[in-house]
This record gives C-alpha cells, structure tokens and sequence, in this order.
C-alpha cells in the first residue's frame, strides 16, 4: 500500500508540474522556434542515423550476462539454506558462461575495431 | 539431497567435450582436428550409454530403452554429418571449429529432449538444439540464402517455441505439474476439458513445427534450401527425431488419457503431410529442395506410427526415423559430393548422365533414392512395411492404404533422379565430385547399412522393439 | 483495491500491446513496448512475485529493449515506414488471432482457480517469492537451471559468430 500511494503521488507530481507549465506559459511559435535546436546551424538531414553492427555484439553479450546476473539474486538469498549444493550449482553455471565469455574475448568481440 | 547423476553420464560427457571443442577452436589452426575430436567424443559418450539407465533429479530426466535408441540415433546422424562436413565446410569457406562445437550442443539438447521427463526439461533441450541449428543454418556468413534460412527457420522457431510454452503453462494451470508422468495420471482421473484441449493443441502445432507436419511446414523447403548442405542433412534428422522422440513420450505417457482426441487431430495432419510433401517435391529442380520436401512427407509416414500408438506403432516410428536418417543423410552426401569450388551441383539437371561420368556415385545415389521410395530390397522398405503394418494392426487400414498411394506418387520425384541419371546423356561440362577419405567412409556407411537393414532387418527390428519397451 | 488495479494494469498492458503493433514507426513501437512491460512487471507485483517483475525491468526493459532499439537503428527501416502497407498477409493473420482468441474464450470455462500445489500464495507470502524462487530453483530444477546455462552459452556464439565484422 504504502508502495501505491509512492507510485500515485509520484506519478501526480510528474504529470502536475508538466500540466501547470503547459497552464501558465506562453504560446507563440515560429517557424524558426520549432526547428530542433542544432548549435544554431540549421539541421541537415534525418536524426536518425545507421548504427554500426558492432553494437549489436555488445548489447547481445550485455543480455546474456544479464541474465546471468539475474539467476544469481534468488541464489544468494536462498545460498544459506542449501549451501554446499547451490554453491557448486552456481560454479558449473558460472564456469559454463565462463567457456562463453573465454571465446568471446580471444574472438575479439569486446575489442571496438 | 540426493543426486543421482549415473543416467546423466553420456550428457554430462557430451557437455564437457563440447566446450572443449570450443575452447580449442581457439587454438587450434587445423579446423579437421576439431572435426575429427567430435567424432571421438561422440564415441566416448556412446561408450557410457549402456550403463546410464535410470532415472535421475525427480524422474525429470529419465534414461531408458527409448531414449537411449533416439541418442544412438541422434550420434549416427552427428558423426555422419561430421564426416560429410570435414570437406564441404571448407569448399564453402567457412571452416570453422564452432561448427563441430555447435552440432555437438546441439545433439545434446536432442538427447536431452528424449530423455525428458519434465515439460520444462524438455522445453530447455528443444531450445539448445533448436539455437543451436538456427546458427548453423546461418553458418555460410557471406551467403545470403544462408542468412535467410537462419532468418526464417529462426522466426518459425521462436513462433513454435512460444505456442510450446503456451501449451506448457496451461497445462501446469489444469494439473499443477510439469512431470510428463505426473500430468497423465492427472488426466487418468479428470474429465475432459476445453483447457486441456487447448493446451494439446499448442503442443502439438509446436511439436508439429519442429518436425515440419503439413500445415507447419512452410519454412523447411527455403530453410533446407539455403542452410549449408551438410547442415541440411543434419537438421532434416536430427531435430526431426528429437521432435518425434518428444511427440511419443508427451502423448502417449503424458496425454495418454486423451489419445482419442489428439489422434482425430493427427491423423488429418498426417494425410496433410504426406499429400503436401509428396505433391509438392514433383515440381521441384533443386535437389535440395525436392529432399525438403520428402523430408516433410518421410514425417508424415513416421506420424502414422504414433497414431497407432503401442509397443508396435512406436517401434515403427522409431525403426522408421533410424532408416530414415541413414537414406537420408546418405543422399544428401552424393549432393555435396557434386559441389565443388564454383560448381554449386544443385539443380537435378546436374545430375543428367551421371552414370557415364561418375558410375559409383550414381549407383550409391540409385540405392537411396531406391530406398526413399520404399522399394524393396533397400531399408526404405522394411520402414515403410513396418509402420504400415503396424497401421493396420492398431485398425487404421485405410490410412496404411493413403500413405501407400502416396509411396507410388513419391516414386515419380525420386525415380525421376534415376532416369536423369542413367538415361539421359552428360550435359555441358564434365563433373567433378569432391571427394575425401571422409565422405567415402559416410556414403560407405550408408549405403552398405541401407542394404543392410534391406536384407536382413530383424536385428534392427529387434532392436527398436525391446527399445520402445 | 486490487481489482481495481489489475483492471488498469490488464487494460493498459492490452492498449499498449494494440500500440506497438499500430505503430508506423518501429522506434515508436519499442518504447509503447517498454511502457508496457512496466504494466507487466505491476501485474507480476500484484501477484507477489516481485523477483519477477524486477527481473522484468532489469532483463526486459533493461537489456532486451535496448538490443531491440540497436536492431531498428541498424536496419533504419525509412522506406518501409512511409509505405501504405508492407505486409500483404494480414487477413491471414487476423484471421488465425481471431480463432486463437475464440479457442481461448471457449477454454475459459476450464481454468479453475482450486488447485493447490505446495506453494500456495499463503506459502510463497511466508517465505516470500524470491526465496521461494531459489529453493525450487535451486533444488528440484537443478538440471533446467544447467541447462539454461548452455543455451546462454549458445546465445554468446551465436552473436559473436553471426554478427562479428571480422572473424578472426
């Protein structure tokens, strides 16, 4: 409950402060005024730009990791429990991505070419 | 807690080998070496599987007559494929040790989805294999069609995986359990419900992609196409077997209760696939994609033993998948043997006149297409006789009739191999079969077991039988 | 209270579903997805299961978000969003969700809410969801948990093996 009434109040200030500045400032555009602030040069073609594949490699190795991660927070609240088990449970788990992060470094996956 | 690892053993081998491949693809020079080193650990792994039955973390992994016969299967489809592979991977220019490292991890998420005892078991070991393949589909990074049967095969992939666990969730919500042994005694005492029907519909629509049945067929032509030929041998038997092995111990133990409805649903799909596969494989010019596509009718034949369900129907399916597996990989070996630097070997004309240049190859390919077709005294034969005998025992005659007729249509495309071969004359410039010691031994191997199991088939049958229990 | 709140969080989950897919412009589509994995984690904390739902803020909106927007800005798809419509199969399409959503309607009458496992909500709000999680994780699915780590491992090739410029 106390987590909900968090949320509201948050989510009542956000939207609160953008309505009452919507509210009470000025509206007069033009053409100039709308255009997306670039330094003060005028914007040269689309914002978006290709990104390089590189990318990629690096954030589909950040989701694998990730996960990785993920399984240990169950694992360390409960590793007092189990013990011994859980322990070398979370090596061979660890050692296996181990292997993959060992070919991902000699490939030269984390290196930016 | 106890743990019982002994029936885990030829896993847990597969496993270690296979991330020491990997490892030392990174260190070795001579791809072949690593080639060479999964054949060995294969061995290895087969060596500890007589004495790994059991039953293992809950009856989660069970290790039993069924799931042993599927894991020899699934190592006689790895070191084939390895052995086509040695040459061809380096004609295509991607001789690479993941190659070998990946079919491993591979196969072994196949032998875990035989040995499955748990839904969720059997979900993890249908996405190793499954990534696994979807990589080596992809394997050729500088060919586009390649790309696109990784693409394709993947996007399917992840569709069926995402029904398959769809189906899971609802039948955990109607049981309260995940055991595939456990949900069929759940289902023995409960009535019949909508959930429950649901639930198997979406495992087999899922199940029914991963062994491409009719209407879920759709990507195996282009993904068999354009994935690597020796990965095509690969991927048309053993994910295939591995959804078959699937399919037979999650309906007959696990929706035991319900054979009378999902056989209803089966039983359509099987006369689809057959008519699909076999209709459709006639107009096809590339070999590869006319083996797509009686790869597509060779499961609807083998569906035909689940549905008869039993000791007989499933030993059917099984001794079927087993002489599938050596035909077929066996063809798709004389295909790779026709690829050379610049030559891609593909289309059927290729094969125009191959009796005169190559007569050796010709014959081998002559004894596969025989023995696809199902015309005795090639294993074709015995496998399709068994499992329409076994048809027809479990009283559905008429579809042993359908899938007979089917057979006959099937020779047309098959037998349409024959005649290019050996009565029509050479065409444009002489071919050259890239050969080795090691695509000699795999057709070897093929061949001389295809006349083999022709012949003399108790053995095998024997086999299958005690096998499926 | 609680209905209260799942009817918000279930409606919003299905209008921000709707948007993703309506979506002309695919980074559009990405973030009415983030938006809506929020409302998914809100719906996994209503059913106590509040590891869930971190973890669908950490690896969903976190990391596979983010691997998404990488994709659209590598493929800068501009052509197709000024197309009138660069699928031709969606009658097809329409028509199979309308029959998994009718399938789903008749199943309905099914789902009962009395089953009982061992790990009652009573259970898991004693032990609360995360220690719940890693008992059973940790113990009965070993094997799953093992093998998981296989297919990360397969994940981590993969990516490198594909997507890697220049392989070394």
């Amino acid at each position: 409950m106390p987590v909900v009434l968090f949320l509201l109040i948050a989510a009542a200030f956000g939207l609160g402060a953008l309505m009452m500045g919507g509210l009470f400032r000025l509206r007069r555009p033009y053409p100039e005024k709308l255009m997306p602030y670039e330094s003060g040069i005028d914007p040269v073609g689309e914002p978006r730009q290709r990104f390089s594949v590189r990318f990629y490699v690096i954030a589909m190795l950040f989701v694998v990791f990730d996960v990785e991660a993920v399984f240990m927070y169950p694992w360390a609240v409960v590793f007092d429990r189990i013990g011994l088990y859980a322990f070398v449970e979370m090596l061979i788990f660890i050692f296996v991505l181990l292997v993959g992060y060992l070919y991902a470094w000699k490939k030269e996956a984390f290196r930016w070419e | 807690m106890e743990i019982n690892i002994q029936p885990l053993v030829p896993e847990i081998i597969m496993a270690v080998l296979a991330l020491l491949l990997l490892l030392l693809e990174l260190f070795v020079r001579r791809k072949e070496t690593v080639g060479l080193l999964c054949i060995a650990s294969v061995t290895v792994a087969a060596y500890y599987m007589p004495q790994s039955f059991g039953k293992a973390f809950g009856g989660m992994f069970i290790s039993d007559g069924y799931s042993v016969f599927f894991k020899f299967l699934f190592f006689i489809n790895l070191i084939l494929t390895v052995l086509l592979s040695i040459r061809y991977i380096v004609i295509e220019r991607v001789n690479h040790g993941e190659y070998y490292a990946l079919m491993m991890l591979s196969t072994l998420g196949m032998m875990i989805m035989a040995s499955a005892g748990d839904l969720i078991v059997l979900y993890l070991g249908l996405e190793l294999m499954a990534l696994s393949t979807y990589i080596l589909a992809g394997f050729i990074r500088h060919d586009i069609r390649s790309n696109e049967a990784a693409l394709k095969y993947f996007l399917l992939g992840a569709f069926s995986s995402a029904i398959l666990l769809y189906g899971i969730t609802m039948i955990y919500g109607r049981t309260g359990t995940t055991g595939i042994a456990l949900i069929g005694a759940a289902l023995a005492e409960g009535t019949v419900d909508p959930v429950l029907l649901l639930s198997v519909t979406a495992l087999l629509v899922a199940l029914g992609f991963k062994i491409a049945l009719a209407p879920f067929h759709m990507w195996a032509p282009d993904a068999y196409e354009g994935a690597p030929t020796s990965v095509t041998a690969f991927m048309s038997v053993g994910p295939k077997a591995a959804g078959f092995a699937a399919l037979g111990r999650v309906f007959l133990t696990g929706f035991g209760p319900l054979t009378g409805e999902w056989s209803v649903i089966l039983i359509v799909l099987s006369v689809l696939t057959m008519a699909v596969g076999n209709i459709l494989a006639i107009q096809q010019q590339n070999i590869k994609r006319m083996l797509a596509y009686s790869s597509v009718a060779h499961a609807g034949y083998a569906v035909i033993g689940v549905i008869a369900a039993g000791a007989e129907g499933l030993s059917s399916m099984m001794n079927y998948l087993f002489i599938y597996a050596l035909m077929n990989i066996g063809a798709f070996a004389v295909v790779i043997t026709l690829r050379s630097e610049g030559f891609q070997g593909e289309s059927l004309h290729d094969y125009k006149g191959l009796s005169r240049t190559h007569p050796v190859a010709a014959a081998v390919m002559l004894v596969f297409m025989f023995s696809l077709t199902g015309i005795p005294p090639t294993a074709g034969f015995i496998g399709k006789f068994y499992i329409f005998k076994a048809a027809v025992a479990a009283g559905y005659a008429w579809l042993a009739v359908v899938a007979v007729v089917f057979s006959v249509i099937s020779a047309f495309f098959y037998l349409r191999v024959v005649m290019y071969m050996y009565m029509h004359e050479p065409e444009g410039e002489p071919l050259t079969l890239s050969l080795s010691p090691a695509i000699g031994l795999a057709l070897l191997i093929t061949t001389v077991m295809v006349l083999i199991v022709g012949i003399y088939p108790s053995p095998f049958l024997a086999f299958a039988r005690i096998a499926a229990g | 209270m609680v209905e209260l709140f799942f009817g918000y969080l279930a409606g919003a989950v299905v209008v921000l579903s709707l948007l993703v897919v309506f979506s002309r412009n695919a980074v559009h589509s990405v973030l009415w997805m983030l938006l809506m994995f929020l409302h998914m984690a809100g719906l996994y904390l209503l059913l106590n299961a509040e590891f869930l739902a971190a973890t669908q803020v950490i690896v969903y909106a976190g990391a596979i978000l983010v691997l998404f927007l990488f994709v659209i800005m590598l493929l800068n798809i501009t052509e197709e969003m000024r197309l009138e419509q660069f699928t031709v199969g969606w009658p097809m399409g329409v028509s199979v969700s309308l029959g998994v959503l009718i399938a789903m309607l008749a199943a309905l009458s099914g789902f009962r809410t009395d089953l009982k496992g061992p790990w009652s909500i009573e259970a898991v709000e004693r032990t609360t969801h995360t220690k719940a999680l890693g008992k059973v994780l940790y113990t009965e699915y070993m094997l799953p948990f093992e093998i998981a780590s296989l297919v990360l491992l397969v994940a981590i090739v993969g990516a490198v093996y594909l997507a890697k410029k220049r392989l070394r």
